[in-house]
């Protein structure tokens, strides 16, 4: 058999000619630049051989070729970063996460670390409604609903400033550095100086209730009461557009961090997605039963999270608009915050319960077969009494902010934060320098994107117009009025044979009346009359001896 | 329980004691968002700034001419000097980088039509005087007579040097070969096309394919030889006379001329039935254009008083440069360097212009590099963006330039529409459309 077989073999040879890939350097090679395209990748390859030109040809494999390259080195720099993530592992099976006091993870981490843990006590100034830190993670904002608000840099316990407003707090915001906050106030919202000068109103924002900030494009968007959507851009100080939402007073408001759209939750458990070029919401989300309390949306801009009146936690795909998982909580989850490692925070009544990232990719376990999904969390935190009311990851720690109704605390979240920042990207500094901080905000301002540039997909700028020739000339038909068939048949000739009297012979059976047939028997009918017409003016016209020559058709 | 937290302590970020900050980098896309829409605005601020920066004229060389500046020659062996002869007579040798005269004499009676260069430093002018007159600018006084004379029958157009050998093509009527050595000799070798009569305007040795020499004359022919062969090897008539020749330094077998229908045509030695590419723009007769030493790009200076700057594949210019005072320009050449481009026009001035009009070229450093290098990229990248291209190609233009391209497009669409009309009015491909690359050629002789 084996003799008889072996004539065959060249016949059933693999039709690439590529060297065989079981060696393990090559697998480990190409491993390496599938992750590194993953990771780093720009979209697609170019279908390089179905390009006709061969110039163009020419220019775009030379263009793949260096974007391969610079996928690859890119991935190789990896060595280059310093820092590793933070991890809170369990080293046996009875052990668990959540189960982890914050004393316990201050034994264990360094001291340093173990001191960016605090409390701050103000039990006398009300519920603390706002934590916020600065992009780079250095300074926090803290502020109280009955008007206190205090920004300070937080490691080193340095006070910036402290001030007694004396009005309601609704909500407040950094602005693209520590120089300058945004508070929206009883009527109007204000912006402050770091040492606590007052230096706008914005009368224009009346009556906000939450902010937020877009900082490449800075803006500074809020809602209002009335359910209005204000932009003002803050290095030049117009004011963009105002956009009623129609959907009554907000009560969740988030940006996306990837493509700078807002998303704003409504009382009846919506969401909608705004830009600030359209009048109308983008996207409708209905992710709810009841009002939506606490919204976020991930670094990466692929995943929202919500949670509800109605005590659900859904997790949405916001590229494709669908929601992946539905989670429950045991009290309705009131603020969210979605860290840069991608664990989420949810403050719901008194407690503060982080999740992993499990949950926007696995599908939740029901406890014992009711429709309730309860996650387990990484970690927890609370159950003392005080009321959480906004939870907020610091940028590049890994610590998480939580404000409450006796003030502010901030707990240690190991891996939480993202290790290694980049030092020359704008705002994100850990260890910024006042002279670096100059320099970035003039480059930063000077590479303010235009607002017009806000689309769901960011990455539109630059794209060709790909709708075809074909398709625009599809779309311009279907823009005109279609040609009226009837009218076309009035103007072609007369007689016997028009083309109106031809077309009611033609066109079908007799006893079917459709608009066009009726439309033409009454044309034709108009004609004739208006023929008759004609012969009896020309009979009167041509007098009694010649009126025998007037007849139809001259 | 395994436990770690992050910590970063302020010493990793600048070592005590130094005041140098570290810089660590991340390139993680979800640090940085954005990508596109601010490339693209850092790619407007650069096409911004490429425009504010747009300075391109430098100066006039002093003193100047008294007449019109004819003829230009660089020296092949020195990046600073450069000759310019004018109507009067008058050659000038100029130093380009301390902007002075170096050396000056009334070499002919009437106007220097073309000036070159030899190997041993020595400049060979010809003018309408029937004389050809060697100069040594370099170890002679200012007004030193010439160091030998050629006197031919006719009124000279043009002179070109040899790459390597001692000898000269001269153009008159005919072209003919004369040797350096030989003072006062008469011409070694006489080139001509057999039924051609009329004046040659310009003559070139191709430097690279050194006995190729291309010519072209009021008959609007543009005819090739070879000096080997002692014979002529191609001719071309075109639409209209050409004024000037220039070949490619890199790209051996391609050459340029200067038509008087205003385009510059370039084309290829070995496949004359049509052109590479049609350079438009001008609206007047271009009287003369060169090759940069790089072999990508063009200038050529027109009756229309501009100069403009092209790249060699596209086929609109790069640039236009003007000025109030300039008059009709005869002729241009790029400096050795590649970065300064020269202009001799009507009124008497040489001016000197950058070759890149926001470039300058003073020492830079490595960061202000790195940010041109990435900016350039940029603009190239997001170069078809209306805004962008709006700003990078917008010019201003004198008033009767712009008013006379105006004016040449209406009647450019007049005849094709012309054109059109007759082709629809005849019987279907008795009359086929030519391209446009082939359209100025009227015959061809071998």
């Amino acid at each position: 058999m084996a003799a008889t077989d072996s004539p065959k073999a060249p016949l059933v040879k693999p039709k690439s000619n590529t060297a065989p890939i079981a060696d393990a350097d090559t697998i480990a090679i190409r491993n390496h630049a599938t992750s590194a395209v993953s990771i780093y990748g720009r979209g697609d390859k170019i279908r390089i051989k179905s390009v006709r030109d061969k110039k163009l040809r020419a220019n775009l494999r030379s263009l793949e070729a260096k974007t391969k390259e610079a996928t690859i080195r890119a991935k190789n720099a990896e060595i280059l970063l310093e820092n590793n993530a933070g991890l809170l592992e369990p080293e046996h099976a009875l052990e668990r996460t959540y189960k982890v006091r914050q004393d316990e993870i201050r034994q264990d981490v360094g001291v340093e670390t173990a001191k960016k843990g605090f409390e701050l006590r103000l039990e006398s100034f009300g519920p603390y409604d706002v934590c916020e830190y600065t992009r780079n993670g250095r300074e926090l904002l803290i502020a109280g609903r009955k008007g206190h608000v205090a920004c300070m840099d937080w490691r080193d316990g340095k006070l910036g400033c402290e001030l007694q407003l004396n009005e309601t707090i609704r909500d407040a915001k950094w602005l693209h550095n520590n120089q300058t906050f945004a508070v929206a106030q009883k009527k109007s919202v204000y912006i402050y100086a770091r040492d606590g000068v007052e230096i706008h109103q914005l009368k224009s924002h009346v009556e906000a209730t939450h902010l937020e900030f877009l900082p490449y494009h800075f803006l500074l968007a809020s809602v209002s009461i009335a359910g209005v959507l204000r932009y003002t851009d803050t290095s030049t100080g117009q004011s963009l557009s105002s956009i009623p939402t129609h959907l009554g007073q907000p009560t969740s408001l988030c940006q996306n961090p990837h493509n700078a759209i807002l998303h704003v939750g409504h009382q009846k458990g919506t969401v909608t997605l705004w830009s600030p070029n359209t009048g109308t919401p983008l996207v409708k989300l209905l992710p709810h039963h009841g009002p939506v309390r606490g919204l976020a949306v991930d670094r990466s801009g692929r995943y929202m999270v919500s949670t509800g009146q109605d005590r659900r936690m859904s997790v949405w795909d916001i590229r494709m608009f669908k929601e992946l998982h539905r989670h429950h909580l045991r009290l309705p989850g009131s603020t969210i915050s979605i860290s840069d490692r991608n664990l989420t925070a949810v403050g719901w009544g008194t407690q503060v319960s982080v999740f992993k990232p499990d949950i926007f990719t696995h599908a939740p376990e029901s406890v014992d077969n009711s429709m309730l999904t309860i996650p387990e969390p990484y970690m927890n935190w609370g159950g003392d009494g005080q009321t959480i009311s906004t939870v907020k990851f610091c940028p590049f720690e890994d610590i998480l902010g939580i404000s409450h109704n006796r003030g502010f605390s901030s707990i240690l979240v190991p891996g939480s934060g993202e290790p290694n920042p980049d030092s020359l990207e704008a705002g994100t500094n850990p260890f910024e320098t006042p002279k670096q901080r100059r320099e970035t905000e003039i480059h930063s301002l000077l590479e303010k994107i235009q607002p017009e540039m806000i689309n769901i997909n960011p990455n539109f700028v630059g794209n060709l117009d790909l709708a075809s020739e074909e398709q625009r000339k599809r779309e311009r038909a279907e823009n005109m009025r279609p040609e009226d068939k009837v009218a076309e048949m009035k103007k072609k000739g007369r007689g016997r044979n028009s083309a109106l009297r031809r077309h009611l012979r033609k066109n079908g059976q007799k006893n079917v009346i459709d608009e066009t047939k009726v439309r033409a028997r009454e044309a034709l009918k108009n004609r004739d009359k208006r023929e008759i017409e004609k012969v009896k003016k020309l009979r009167t016209e041509y007098g009694p001896a010649l009126e025998r020559f007037a007849r139809k058709g001259l | 329980m395994k436990i770690k937290a992050l910590s970063r302590s302020a010493a990793s970020a600048q070592a005590p004691g130094s005041n140098v900050a570290k810089q660590s980098r991340n390139l993680d896309p979800n640090l940085h968002p954005f990508e596109r829409a601010r490339e693209y605005t850092r790619a407007l601020n650069a096409t911004k700034l490429d425009r504010m920066f747009a300075q391109p004229f430098l100066a006039s060389f002093e003193p100047g001419h008294v007449d019109g500046v004819y003829s230009f020659a660089k020296d092949p062996e020195s990046l600073e000097h450069f000759a310019s002869g004018s109507g009067d007579g008058i050659v000038k040798v100029w130093n380009l980088t301390s902007r002075q005269e170096i050396w000056q004499s009334q070499a002919h009676e009437n106007i220097v039509k073309g000036m070159s260069w030899t190997r041993d430093k020595k400049l060979l002018t010809c003018g309408s005087d029937k004389t050809i007159k060697l100069f040594d600018p370099y170890n002679s006084t200012s007004k030193a007579p010439p160091v030998s004379t050629w006197h031919g029958n006719h009124a000279f157009t043009s002179v070109s040097h040899h790459r390597s050998i001692p000898s000269f093509a001269a153009a008159s009527s005919n072209i003919s070969i004369y040797d350096v050595t030989r003072a006062a000799g008469t011409p070694v070798q006489t080139l001509s096309w057999p039924t051609a009569i009329d004046t040659i305007n310009a003559v070139s040795f191709n430097q690279t394919e050194t006995s190729i020499l291309a010519s072209c004359a009021t008959d609007r022919a543009v005819i090739l030889y070879d000096t080997r062969t002692n014979s002529p090897l191609h001719r071309n008539v075109l639409n209209f006379a050409c004024n000037s020749i220039s070949w490619n330094p890199m790209e051996a077998f391609n050459f340029a001329v200067a038509c008087e229908d205003h385009n510059v045509y370039l084309f290829d030695m070995r496949k004359m039935s049509r052109a590479l590419n049609v350079l438009r723009g001008h609206v007047a007769a271009v009287m003369s254009v060169e090759f940069s030493p790089t072999g990508e790009e063009l200038i050529s200076g027109s009756y229309d008083r501009t100069v403009r700057l092209w790249e060699r594949a596209k086929g609109h210019s790069r640039d236009i440069y003007h000025t109030k005072r300039m008059q009709r320009v005869f002729s241009v050449a790029w400096s050795p360097d590649n970065n300064y481009v020269l202009s001799g026009s009507d009124d008497g001035n040489v001016r000197l212009w950058r070759s890149q009009a926001s470039s300058r070229q003073g020492v830079k450093s490595f960061a202000l590099r790195q940010k041109l290098q990435y900016d350039d990229a940029l603009k190239e990248r997001y170069a078809h963006m209306p805004e962008i291209k709006r700003i990078a190609t917008h010019r201003q233009i004198p008033k009767q330039i712009k008013k006379a391209g105006e004016i040449k497009n209406e009647e450019l669409k007049a005849i094709k529409r012309r054109d059109e009309n007759e082709r629809r009015h005849t019987k279907k491909g008795k009359t086929r459309r030519t391209a446009e690359r082939a359209k100025m050629i009227l015959a061809r002789e071998q």
